[in-house]
């Protein structure tokens, strides 16, 4: 079988979500190792995307709407890939990008940087700030290998778009579905989530909408029978 | 099946006095992490721990056999010892990290274990899952009404608390019980989604429900669970019964018939939470 062909896209992004794809040790061997790397700005000697299909893109970084090549290169990478994934927050939430006004040297005119899906489709979503190591690998290993079980929570929707804490009060606890376990609290990057008597409370200033509390949140999806399959030996 | 996978289910009881005086019932949970953080299987532990508030847990990373031991009992509220893991991996710097807690908590560890979204290095330390046998919770306010507006005792001067035989009891300057009927509406609503009462998927769980006052019923559910459980019983840390001696209705048919009470509640929730338009955990009934 050929290795699927992989386009890196790095976008307006902090390459933090390459730096955690890195961040899994000689794990990261498994990974390139799997996969034909055709386009990657820090990792692969290529200046733009192949000519022809490409299998997987995998985008990290907001669209800077000002930014015609942005633009071009994120419509262009969904006309030739297969499936196009949004890596970390940048990327899939819109993350820290959202609170852009623009007005800074050197490119004052940039001013709106959005998540991808505002232009593309978007096949799969990885949330966090960065997405931790592990579940980077996990879903590359589950997209080479055709774990589509493993991969169905990354789809959904509702792990992609605009996200903040608050996705959390509107989802979980205001359908009242939160029983107060803290995971959210544990999986923000910038600690703005704290249990206050067993139910999240949010410092809105911190939150910089990564969406890795509502992915993680066990109330938001629970994959019982990967669980069972993987863990339970 | 009922009860979840499992590789053995047995009846318990600690023999350690220290634990014995002071566990909820047999202690297993007590001496199940003392065994492994004797024998190195974990360097510390996720617990539900006193707080300055009367019967208000907080969550405390334990590393010592003392501080487990401080950390037993049951509390009848909500402890978010998930909420504790990025600090057990990060500043107690630990490498494998017992978590106890409430099914949906092990949940919780479980589904960090496969999607650590924002987790990084900190899922692959979980080096063991205890799970406690569950039915519902209170908040922190529900449990106070319960026992300052229905026991009528002031919640500092309660010793224990227990749930059994149909009554909510409280020991302590006066010891009082009421039908625990009457503590149903202060359950958290988010609990009525969880089908799982016996920690389904911990690798050791245990409960009091099943067994008589000072034992514990207990699943082995992981190669992990069991090995480690077989050792703990070799070293002679347990009293050990089968669950064929307790007949029904006591016994496993006591705790299958809660279970399925609890399940059937879940997909009713569910299926009454979906007609009305609201979203509900994809996967949580199964």
């Amino acid at each position: 079988m050929a290795k699927p062909k992989i386009a890196y896209v790095h976008l307006s992004g902090c390459t933090g979500c390459l730096v955690s794809l890195a961040d899994t040790y000689e794990k990261l061997l498994d990974i390139l190792g799997a996969v034909d790397m055709v386009y990657n700005l820090t990792l692969a000697d290529a200046r733009d995307l192949p000519e022809g299909k490409i299998d997987i893109s995998i985008v990290e970084g907001a669209v800077c709407l000002q930014d015609k090549h942005s633009v071009q290169l994120i419509k262009e990478a969904r006309e030739k890939s297969g499936l196009v994934i949004a890596l970390g927050g940048c990327a899939a939430t819109g993350c820290v990008c959202n609170f852009s006004r623009g007005g800074q040297a050197n490119q004052p005119q940039h001013e709106s940087f959005v998540p991808i899906n505002r232009l593309i489709k978007v096949d799969a979503y990885i949330p966090g700030c960065p997405p931790a190591p592990e579940v980077i690998y996990n879903f590359c290993i589950a997209a080479v290998t055709g774990d589509t079980q493993y991969l169905a929570p990354f789809m959904a929707q509702n792990v992609g778009g605009y996200h903040c804490g608050c996705d959390l009060q509107v989802n979980v606890v205001q359908n009242s579905l939160c029983m107060g376990c803290g995971t959210c609290a544990s999986s923000c990057p910038t600690r703005a989530i704290e249990m206050e008597f067993g139910r999240p409370s949010f410092n809105n200033i911190r939150c910089v909408k990564c969406g890795a509390c509502t992915a993680a949140c066990p109330r938001m999806f629970l994959p019982v029978a990967e669980i069972q399959k993987k863990l339970m030996v | 099946m009922a009860f979840g996978k499992y590789k053995e289910v047995m009846a318990l009881k600690a023999k350690d006095a220290k634990v014995t005086g002071v566990a909820q019932d047999g202690g297993v949970v007590t001496s199940i992490l003392c065994y492994a953080l004797e024998q190195g299987v974990i360097d510390g532990a996720l617990l539900a721990a006193k707080s300055d508030t009367p019967w208000l847990p907080k969550p405390v990373v334990a590393t010592t056999k003392e501080e487990i031991i401080a950390a037993a009992g049951t509390k009848y509220t909500i402890s978010p010892n998930m909420s504790a893991i990025k600090s057990a991996a990060r500043e107690y710097a630990l490498d494998k990290i017992a978590i106890v807690g409430t099914p949906c908590q092990i949940y919780a560890a479980r589904k960090m274990q496969l999607y650590p979204f924002g987790a990084r290095h900190i899922a692959d330390k979980i080096a063991l899952t205890v799970g406690i046998f569950c039915t519902e919770n209170f908040s922190y306010a529900g449990l106070k009404t319960v026992i300052e507006d229905h026991c009528k005792v002031p919640i500092e001067s309660v010793t224990k608390m227990e749930i059994g035989k149909g009554k909510f009891s409280v020991k302590g300057a006066k010891d009082v019980a009421i039908p625990i009927k009457e503590t149903h509406k202060y359950e958290q609503d988010g609990c009525h989604v969880c089908s799982d009462l016996t920690a389904e998927f911990a690798d050791i769980s245990t409960g009091s429900i099943g067994t008589p006052d000072g034992w514990s019923t207990c699943f082995t559910r992981t190669t992990k669970g069991s090995d480690l459980m077989k050792k703990a019983l070799a070293a002679g840390l347990f009293e050990k019964k089968e669950m064929a001696e307790f007949a029904a209705p006591m016994g496993l048919a006591m705790l299958e018939k809660l279970e399925t009470g609890k399940k059937d509640k879940a997909k009713k929730t569910v299926a009454d939470r979906t007609a009305l338009g609201l979203f509900t955990t994809p996967g949580i009934v199964y």
